[in-house]
C-alpha cells in the first residue's frame, strides 16, 4: 500500500502512551508500549489488557433475510442465528479456499460484521456484488475496542453493569459513559473479554475510562498475535487463505449440521468432499524442541528429509515459556506425537506435534 | 582497552589483537524481549558484513552482522541459558563473543562512543 497510512480516533492516545506505531495493512497502529510484547501478553493472561483494533472492517446488512442470504457467501449457519448472538465464519472461495475470516452478529433489525483490516477493500464489493436487495454499509466512524483477560468483566462492568450478563458469543447494545455501544463478548486471545464499538467521537473517552481501572493495561498488535497463536486461533493470510479450505485449517466445528448437508456455498463441492473423507494436510500445533522459535515459512520434514509441510505461524510463547507454532503437514503426519523436523537457517531441529490450543481457552460459557 | 561501535548497533572492545563483541543498549531495546540467540561455534571464520549469528525477539529474528573480519574463540555459553541477559546487560555480562582480529586495521572504519551517539540521536 503506498499511501500514508490511516490513522484510528485513538492515534493520539497510544502517542501518548508511548506505543511503537508500525504500518499495519494501511493503518499506523501501536505494536507495542513501553512494557514490551512479553509483559502485555502476560497481563492479557493475568489481568485485562485493551487493544485498539479499530482498523477492522465493520459492515452492516440491512434488508429482508439478510441472513439467509450472506449463507450464499459463507458456511456458517446464520438464518438459524438467535437475535443477541456473534458467530464465526468465513468467506469462501469456488475452490473451496478462505478468502477472509470474519465474525456476524444478529442485532435483531440487522446483521453486524467484523472483518479483517487488509480484506475490507475486497470484502465490502463481494458483498455488494452477491446480495441482492440487501444494503452493504461498512461503517467509517466508529472505534473498535477490545478488553481481554480474566479481569475484563471487572473493567468493562464498572461502567456497564449489564455485561456480565453476557455470555460467549452474545451481543448488545448498551450505554458506556451515556454513549450507546454495542459490546460484544468475544476475542482474538482465548481469554475472556469484549469487543465494544464506540462512535469515534467518544471513543478516546471511554477508552481512557477503561484503562483507568487498576487492572487494566494497553496491548498492541505484538501481544495481540503472540496471545492469538497460544490460543491456536488462525490469522487470515498465514494460516488461512485463499488455498487452505475450512477443513484442513481445522475449522469444520465452524459449519453447522444443516450447512454440512445442504452445502449452497462457495467451494462446497471440495469443502463437503473433504468432510466426509478427511482432508489431505492439516493445520496442527508444533512444538519445537529447542529453543529456536520456528517462523512462518519455515520448510517441515519428515525424519527421513522429505519435506511434508511448512509453518504459518510460529514465535515464542509467553505463557509456556517456550517456541510454538502451527502449520500445514501432510494428514499421515498430524498425529499429536508425531516427530518432525523444522528447518531452521538450513539445520534440522527436532520437533513435535501437539493439540491446539497451546494454552487452555477461558471463556464465559 | 578501546571500544569502537558499527552502524549495525554492535559494539566492539578490543585488546590486542583480540577482542570482545556484542550488541548496545540501544539495539537491545528496539529488539524487545530476547528470547533465543543462534550464536555460531568456536574456530569459524568470518568476514566484516557476514552473517554470525541470530537473535530472536517475541516479534523477529535479527541477524547479526560481523563489523570487522576475524575468527570466534568463544561463544558466550550465558545467553543459551538466559538470552533474556541480553536485555538486561547487553553491553557488558551478555556479551555475544570473543573473537581474534584478522585485520586490526578495520577498526578505523568504526565510531567512537560518541559519534555512536550522533548516529543513533
Amino acid at each position: 500500500m503506498s499511501d500514508t497510512p490511516k490513522r484510528t480516533a485513538l492515534y493520539d492516545l497510544h502517542c501518548a502512551l508511548g506505543g511503537k506505531m508500525v504500518d499495519f495493512a494501511g493503518w499506523e497502529m501501536p505494536v507495542q508500549y513501553p512494557v514490551g510484547i512479553m509483559g502485555e501478553h502476560q497481563h492479557c493472561r493475568n489481568k485485562a489488557a485493551l487493544f485498539d483494533v479499530s482498523h477492522m472492517g465493520q459492515v452492516l446488512l440491512h434488508g429482508p433475510n439478510a441472513a439467509e442470504k450472506l449463507e450464499a457467501l459463507v458456511p456458517a449457519a446464520l438464518s438459524t442465528l438467535p437475535e443477541g448472538k456473534a458467530r464465526y465464519t468465513f468467506f469462501t472461495n469456488e475452490t473451496g479456499g478462505i478468502i477472509d475470516d470474519l465474525i456476524v452478529s444478529n442485532a435483531g433489525d440487522y446483521l453486524f460484521l467484523v472483518v479483517n483490516a487488509s480484506m475490507r477493500a475486497q470484502d465490502i464489493p463481494h458483498m455488494k456484488a452477491h446480495l441482492k436487495d440487501i444494503e452493504v454499509t461498512e461503517i467509517f466512524n466508529r472505534s473498535l475496542i477490545a478488553v481481554q483477560g480474566p479481569s475484563a468483566q471487572d473493567v468493562v462492568a464498572r461502567h456497564c453493569p449489564q455485561v456480565a450478563e453476557l455470555n460467549f458469543m452474545q451481543t448488545c447494545e448498551a450505554l458506556i459513559d451515556d454513549t450507546l455501544c454495542r459490546i460484544s463478548r468475544l476475542g482474538y486471545t482465548g481469554e475472556d473479554g469484549y469487543e465494544i464499538s464506540i462512535p469515534e467521537a467518544d471513543a478516546e473517552r471511554i477508552t481512557r475510562l477503561m484503562l483507568d481501572h487498576p487492572d487494566c493495561a494497553p496491548a498492541g498488535l505484538g501481544a495481540r498475535d503472540s496471545l492469538r497463536l497460544e490460543a491456536g486461533l488462525c490469522l487470515y493470510g498465514n494460516d488461512i487463505t485463499p488455498e487452505t479450505s475450512p477443513i484442513e485449517a481445522g475449522l469444520s466445528w465452524a459449519i453447522q449440521k444443516r450447512r454440512r448437508k445442504q452445502g449452497g456455498f462457495p467451494g462446497a463441492a471440495r469443502i463437503m468432499a473433504e468432510l466426509e473423507h478427511g482432508a489431505a494436510r492439516k493445520l496442527v500445533g508444533i512444538m519445537p524442541q529447542g529453543r529456536a522459535p520456528a517462523r512462518a515459512g519455515v520448510e517441515i520434514h519428515d525424519l527421513n528429509g522429505n519435506a511434508i509441510g511448512e509453518i504459518t505461524s510460529g514465535g515464542f510463547s509467553p505463557t509456556v515459556q517456550r517456541p510454538v507454532a502451527m502449520g500445514y503437514v501432510q494428514a499421515d503426519h498430524s498425529t499429536p506425537g508425531q516427530e518432525l523436523h523444522l528447518i531452521i537457517r538450513g539445520k534440522p531441529q527436532p520437533a513435535k506435534v501437539c493439540a491446539l490450543p497451546f494454552v487452555p481457552q477461558n471463556y464465559k460459557r | 582497552m578501546t571500544t569502537y561501535y558499527s552502524e549495525e548497533h554492535e559494539w566492539i572492545t578490543v585488546e590486542g589483537d583480540t577482542a570482545t563483541i556484542g550488541i548496545t543498549a540501544h539495539a537491545a531495546q528496539q529488539l524487545g524481549d530476547i528470547v533465543f540467540v543462534d550464536q555460531k561455534e568456536d574456530g569459524d571464520e568470518f568476514e566484516s558484513g557476514d552473517e554470525i549469528g541470530v537473535i530472536e525477539s517475541v516479534k523477529a529474528a535479527s541477524e547479526i552482522f560481523a563489523p570487522v573480519d576475524g575468527e570466534i574463540i568463544e561463544a558466550n555459553e550465558l545467553l543459551q541459558s538466559n538470552p533474556a541477559a541480553l536485555n538486561e546487560n547487553p553491553e557488558a555480562d551478555a556479551w555475544i563473543y570473543k573473537i581474534k582480529l584478522s585485520d586490526p586495521s578495520q577498526l578505523e572504519g568504526l565510531m567512537d562512543l560518541a559519534g555512536y551517539k550522533t548516529f543513533i540521536a
